[in-house]
């Protein structure tokens, strides 16, 4: 049905003005509603809709600039005195004050103020009001929370060519200041704007660091002094050694002779424990170890090739990335190799060749840190490719712990100076691991993610609780770990003696276990030997090492599965034998094979 | 005047009293006990602490004001009497 309203105008009247007038409204068209048009339709069941009529809104976050702000003291000058007094002049200040003693509301507020100020002090003296009420008392053993850290400040760098930071270390006072060396590791990608300073920040202040070094070629490690807080040692890129004085400004007071220095980058650096205070030592990866007296850094007073068939043959020698000493046992250190070998070596042995004690096999990569434990000095923390493992002095062969391989390589570990089970991990993949080995050994205890690229240097400050991170874009960011993970802990230090001992001991039986095996497989081969003596040895001929190779792994594997049989008939037949009694049934068993 | 000066003896005499100082409405110290730099660090201090304290009281609630003002610190504790823009401060080491 259309609706429809039709009006008409003349084609003269087209164009011509507008007259409007007002008239009452008329009704042009009413349309009432139809019945038998809804029997067409069905009443839909009701429905509940519901409807928002609110503002629109959205979240935007936004970072603000950064706000720099300078703390600057003012001193305080005498004041309020009337112009015409002097306040220096006592006469003057005397009238003026008998004065005003005599004023009408001094002489009214005066015996209000007494009273006041009376009625406070014998409070005072009668109730301590301010007391804890239940100080004293047994602290309550809090539920354990879950370990945590928080991030309190990130340092960045300055420059526009971000640097990253391969060293920290912490101001032996009471750890409020930070020094931080940033130099660019990757080969040749140093670019010519790359700054070459390298800062020293205040950890109150991010916004700007407090002392700025000015090396010839950028720093990779530095240390403090532990004796005297004002002087640094710092190695460079190109194998100098640096020495500053931090009261002398940014200049370094010294520099060491780049004949006598290293040929390579010097990784670590640590100051040694001396009467003068003013030894150091440096190690770098063209295979030295060399010793300074800062006093005269024109040549090195020791030199230490690693070389490990202790001929000092430089050709040979590993290359050095990290550096170990503990102030308790001066005379020995540990230097972790490129090759991926620790070795242990000792400052006084008499001949060059005794300086290198002994070597621990223990990474498939280069030891990129290395730690002994504050409070069992026996063991130590090395880290490198992709696991952290724990060592025993006394077990040469292999490492008493290990961590799973991780998912990225690690670059930096150092223990926790406050808990001896603590030990923190840093990753490439920006992650800070906490591992508490009482706790679980299996994965950290915290996993946090510091940043987004890769970190490189770690210091945990000396009261444990606050820890320095550094990542390849110039960023140190400072975590404060949560006081379960920095508070000793009750019985700590027995349970992990006692852990330490249990692993070594273990160690140590599988060592005795091996050698007895290389023992009876070279008794074994020596019998063998005597009867091949006439025998032409055509060791040049590959073909005949493969097959003699072939020969003795099959001949091996029999009589591997021979002794297997046997070891299950024995253990059959005697329930209560003991180890060793089954050590020498098979010693009788692979003899009478042999023979 | 003469209980004027008993008031400030008693309170001078008091038992822990270190120092007792009195300044009036110009921040101007009008007696005290202590020697004067002392007197005149205390007396800015507090000067500049009492009117911020007072303002927020009356920020609070315009009909109210501060009376005495109480800080207490490791070492002593320092008590700050107001009455007419005079102030009372008195330091005491309380003993237990």
């Amino acid at each position: 049905m259309e609706i429809v309203h039709v009006y008409t105008k003349d084609r003269e009247e087209f164009g011509r003005q507008c007259l409007l007038s007002d008239r009452p409204a008329e009704l042009l068209l009413d349309v009432l509603p139809d019945q038998n048009l809804a029997s067409n339709f069905i009443q839909r069941s009701h429905r509940d809709q519901a409807v928002q009529a609110g503002r629109q809104v959205s979240e935007h976050q936004v970072n603000t600039e950064r706000f720099e702000s300078d703390s600057c003291g003012i001193n305080h000058v005498e004041g309020g005195w009337p112009k015409d007094i002097n306040p220096l002049d006592m006469e003057q200040t005397i009238r003026f004050r008998k004065k005003a003693e005599k004023d009408e509301s001094y002489l009214n507020s005066i015996p209000q103020l007494g009273s006041v100020a009376e009625h406070c002090g014998r409070q005072n003296n009668a109730v301590d009001i301010y007391q804890e009420p239940f100080d004293g008392w047994e602290e309550v053993e809090e539920s354990p929370e879950p370990p945590s850290a928080k991030t309190i400040n990130i340092f960045r760098d300055p420059n526009e060519v971000k640097r990253t930071v391969t060293g920290l270390s912490w101001h032996p006072d009471g750890g409020r200041k930070l020094a931080a060396a940033y130099s660019c590791l990757d080969f040749q990608k140093a670019s010519r704007d790359m700054s070459l300073d390298s800062y020293i920040w205040d950890v109150e202040n991010p916004n700007r660091p407090e002392l700025t070094l000015k090396p010839a070629s950028p720093l990779v490690c530095l240390d403090y002094n532990p004796k005297d807080p004002h002087t640094l040692v710092g190695g460079s890129y190109n194998g100098q050694i640096v020495y500053w004085d931090t009261r002398r400004g940014s200049q370094p007071v010294e520099l060491s002779s780049v004949e006598h220095s290293h040929r390579d980058p010097v990784y670590k650096i640590i100051w040694l424990q001396s009467k003068t205070g003013t030894d150091a030592f440096s190690a770098s990866t063209d295979g030295q170890v060399l010793w300074w007296d800062v006093r005269r850094l024109s040549e090195p007073t020791e030199r230490l090739v690693l070389d490990p068939t202790r001929e000092g043959n430089l050709d040979r020698a590993l290359g050095a990335i990290s550096l170990e000493f503990e102030a308790t046992m001066p005379t020995k250190f540990m230097v972790g190799t490129e090759q991926g070998l620790v070795v242990s070596c000792n400052r006084k042995a008499k001949t060059p060749t005794e300086k290198i004690v002994c070597t621990y096999d223990g990474h498939h990569g280069p030891v990129y840190a290395l730690q002994r434990n504050p409070f069992f000095p026996k063991n130590f923390l090395t880290v490198g490719d992709w696991t952290a493992r724990i060592w025993s002095e006394d077990i040469k062969e292999s490492s008493i712990m290990c961590t799973k391989y991780q998912m990225s390589y690690l670059t930096d570990a150092c223990w926790s100076p406050v808990r001896p089970s603590v030990f923190f991990t840093l990753k490439m993949d920006g992650m800070l691991d906490v591992w508490d080995i009482l706790f679980k050994q299996s994965d950290p205890t915290l996993s946090l993610k510091v940043c987004d690229r890769a970190l490189y240097s770690l210091r945990v400050q000396d009261n444990g609780r606050l820890v320095a991170c550094g990542s390849q874009q110039g960023e140190t960011t400072l975590l404060e770990i949560c006081s379960e993970l920095s508070t000793l802990q009750k019985n700590e230090k027995s349970l992990l003696a006692a852990m330490f001992e249990r692993e070594t001991k273990r160690e140590k039986i599988l060592e005795a276990r091996q050698r007895e095996i290389r023992l009876k497989e070279r008794s074994r081969s020596e019998q063998s030997r005597e009867e091949e003596i006439g025998r032409e040895d055509g060791e040049d001929d590959p073909d005949q090492l493969i097959a003699r190779a072939e020969r003795d792994f099959y001949n091996q594997v029999e009589a591997e599965l021979k002794r297997r049989e046997m070891r299950e008939e024995e253990a059959l037949r005697e329930k209560d034998v003991c180890e060793e009694k089954e050590v020498k049934d098979e010693e009788e068993a692979g003899r009478n094979e042999a023979s | 005047m003469a209980q004027v000066e008993e008031t400030l003896k008693r309170i001078e005499a008091s038992k822990g009293v270190i120092g007792t100082i009195l300044v009036n409405a110009e921040g101007i110290p009008i007696r005290t006990t202590l020697d004067n730099s002392t007197t005149v660090q205390y007396a800015e201090l507090l000067c500049q602490l009492s009117m911020l304290a007072r303002t927020t009281v009356r920020d609070i609630d315009p009909q109210n004001d501060l009376t005495f003002l109480r800080i207490r610190s490791k070492k002593h504790e320092i008590m700050v009497a107001l009455e007419n823009n005079y102030l009372l401060i008195v330091i005491q080491n309380p003993c237990e």
